[in-house]
């Protein structure tokens, strides 16, 4: 049973998704049973995925040969603890957003609950999978999943929205296919543990085409992750989404990064000869500028989900600056501020989806309007979440800032990542102040509160559910800090990858 | 056959993209088409081009890489889907919009904008 465990976080969302289109649980006014379902399958991933995280801590590495081709030649899931402390966030967090849309999101269609499924299915398979090819295929999952979950229960606005992000991401997919094409054609292999094993012997046409092949994959993960010149569509598809699903989009950003670090490290690692390191040139100006865009987006959008879609791409911008670094600290540094940023942008959300409910026609819009009946509880919960996405201590956001800046050793790295980081956590927290005074304490005085509608136990328990993680994650902020640094120290190992998948004794 | 098949190709993206930043959904989606075709036959000759060749190990003197053709059928099957969801995207975004731009609205007509007794004062 344990070999088999790689594959279990695809296996379960997939058929479980799959049974909740059958019988007892279709049809409109079957919602309870999808419900159970849905929460048994969400807590059954958490606990594959904590096993398979403990799995993987304690032992080496897993590899699963799909089929039993063994590699190069089949599709091979591999197991670090990398991939499996993100299937871990992941899971978690899918539970909490499953919870929170029992709240009534599940009942504006038939099949939120199966989309749910596929969408972490897709993502999980994104973390787990070791053959380019099959990342793109998992990358079709989670968007197809991602565009229906999109337009759920269709709005005007919603549909707008959709359109553009379906054609961009379309226009993405033939790029990733374009640049698989090339790194076929100069490599041969679409194995990324091969593909670090081949690069440092190309000979010169080849590394040509190896290199172009690396930008446009970039061009790709970009895409996805919302870096600078491509995250035009993030702050208007977020903030159109539904609000469970623009919380589980929050892990989507960073299933570009993910990417990002892992093929840029693994196949362009210290290894790649020539190739090495190719992108982190464009990597350093990319992140700083993304940092800046999105704190000016921050400072300027007029409502709050705008604003938590514009700290999303902080946040990218963040992981992007550690990304550059290319130090093992630097790498666990950002992974620790992968999983609080996650979470934190998710809980964002949520608090923003809450405080709109309760104030009419302005929803989350910063405007004067009624008071809003539940003050003291979002009161709560939007200081927590916004000290936290700021960097104030003593939440997770401000360990997450704090170990990236250690991160930075020479002087020039210092500088660029202390000044970006600092000015944009300030100019956040500006931001904040400023969304927080005017929903909660500018209100005309008039307007009667009593028909506005309370806060449901469900959206209760499933924002408490993730917000109980931002102090945890604090709390227990060095067992996280020494998981992160084994899963930083495993990725930057691409000999001990190369050796797990059985290539190292020469050529094939 | 190589400069056939690279012209081929290069026309296909080339129309893909002049297509894709069209205004209207109906060239898009057209143009995405198209795309996907020249990413098709270009994922194809990621294994090198080859006359006679078998994709069958002892059934020709020469034979053909399988895996791209793989993974162009993957390829294939995944960009059919998509297409068909967003033809019914499209037509949806038309009945709600009410106009069938990409943006879901006309583009101001700039040229009305400017007045026309400008620069003459």
């Amino acid at each position: 049973m344990i070999e088999h465990l790689p594959i279990l976080p695809i296996i379960v969302p997939m058929v479980g998704g799959l049974f909740m289109l059958l019988p007892p649980f279709s049809g409109v006014e079957r919602y309870n049973n999808r419900r159970v379902f849905a929460f048994i399958l969400a807590v059954s991933q958490l606990l594959i995925a904590l096993w398979m995280l403990q799995t993987v801590t304690q032992g080496p590495a897993m590899m699963y040969a799909v089929g039993n081709w063994q590699p190069p030649f089949g599709i091979i899931l591999f197991a670090d603890p990398l991939s499996a402390m993100l299937v871990t966030l992941n899971s978690f967090l899918g539970l909490g957003i499953i919870l929170y849309a029992f709240a009534g999101e599940d009942r504006a269609g038939r099949y939120f609950h199966p989309l749910i499924q596929f969408q972490i299915l897709g993502i999980n398979g994104a973390f787990l999978t070791n053959d380019l090819f099959n990342l793109f295929v998992f990358f079709e999952v989670l968007l197809i999943a991602s565009y229906s979950l999109l337009i759920h229960a269709g709005q005007k606005q919603r549909i707008e929205s959709a359109v553009h992000y379906v054609i961009l991401n379309l226009i993405g997919s033939s790029i990733f296919l374009f640049a698989l094409g090339t790194m076929y054609g100069a490599l041969g292999t679409l194995n990324i543990a091969d593909m670090a094993l081949k690069i440092s012997s190309l000979n010169e046409s080849n590394r040509l085409l190896a290199h172009i092949g690396g930008a446009m994959l970039l061009v790709v993960f970009g895409l996805k992750s919302a870096m600078l010149p491509l995250q035009f569509w993030l702050p208007k598809t977020y903030a159109a989404a539904p609000a469970p699903v623009a919380a589980l989009f929050a892990i989507m950003t960073k299933v570009g990064i993910y990417c990002i670090f892992r093929v840029y490290t693994v196949i362009y690692g210290e290894q790649a000869g020539e190739l090495a390191d190719v992108i982190v040139p464009y990597i350093w100006p990319i992140a700083i500028a993304t940092i800046t865009v999105g704190t000016i987006g921050a400072l300027s959008n007029p409502s709050l989900r705008g604003m938590a879609g514009n700290l999303v791409i902080v946040s990218i911008g963040t992981l992007l600056l550690a990304f550059a670094l290319r130090t093992p600290e630097a790498t666990a540094a950002a992974f620790y501020y992968l999983i609080h940023s996650t979470l934190a942008t998710a809980v964002l959300f949520l608090v923003a989806d809450m405080i709109g409910l309760q104030r009419g026609k302005a929803v989350d819009r910063f405007v004067v309007t009624r008071k809003l009946r539940n003050q003291v509880f979002l009161g709560i919960c939007f200081f927590i979440t916004a000290m936290a996405v700021a960097g104030l201590p003593p939440f997770s956001g401000f360990l997450g800032k704090l170990v990236v800046l250690q991160a930075a050793v020479t002087n020039n790295e210092k500088a660029l990542v202390y000044a970006s980081l600092l000015i944009s956590s300030l100019v956040t927290i500006v931001a904040f102040s400023r969304a927080g005074t005017t929903i909660f304490m500018r209100h005309s005085p008039t307007k009667d509160v009593s028909d506005s509608p309370g806060i449901s136990r469900w959206q209760f328990v499933g924002t408490l559910f993730l917000l109980g993680a931002i102090p945890m994650l604090s709390l227990a902020g060095a067992s996280i800090l020494s998981l992160t640094e084994q899963a930083a120290s495993q990725l930057h190992n691409v000999q001990n990858i190369i050796e797990i998948m059985g290539l190292a004794r020469g050529e094939p | 056959m190589e400069l056939v098949y690279v012209i081929c190709v290069g026309v296909l993206t080339f129309s893909g993209i002049f297509l894709c930043l069209r205004g209207r959904t109906f060239p898009v989606v057209v143009g995405l088409t198209m795309l996907g075709y020249a990413v098709n036959m270009f994922l194809f000759s990621s294994g090198r081009l080859h006359l006679n060749g078998a994709a069958v190990l002892g059934k020709a003197e020469q034979y053909a890489d399988p895996l791209p053709q793989a993974l162009v059928l993957t390829a294939i099957v995944i960009g059919f889907a998509m297409i068909a969801f967003v033809v019914i995207l499209s037509m949806r975004a038309r009945a709600d919009l009410g106009s069938d731009f990409v943006d879901g609205r006309e583009p101001p007509d700039t040229s009305k904008m400017i007045d026309k007794k400008r620069g003459q004062a």
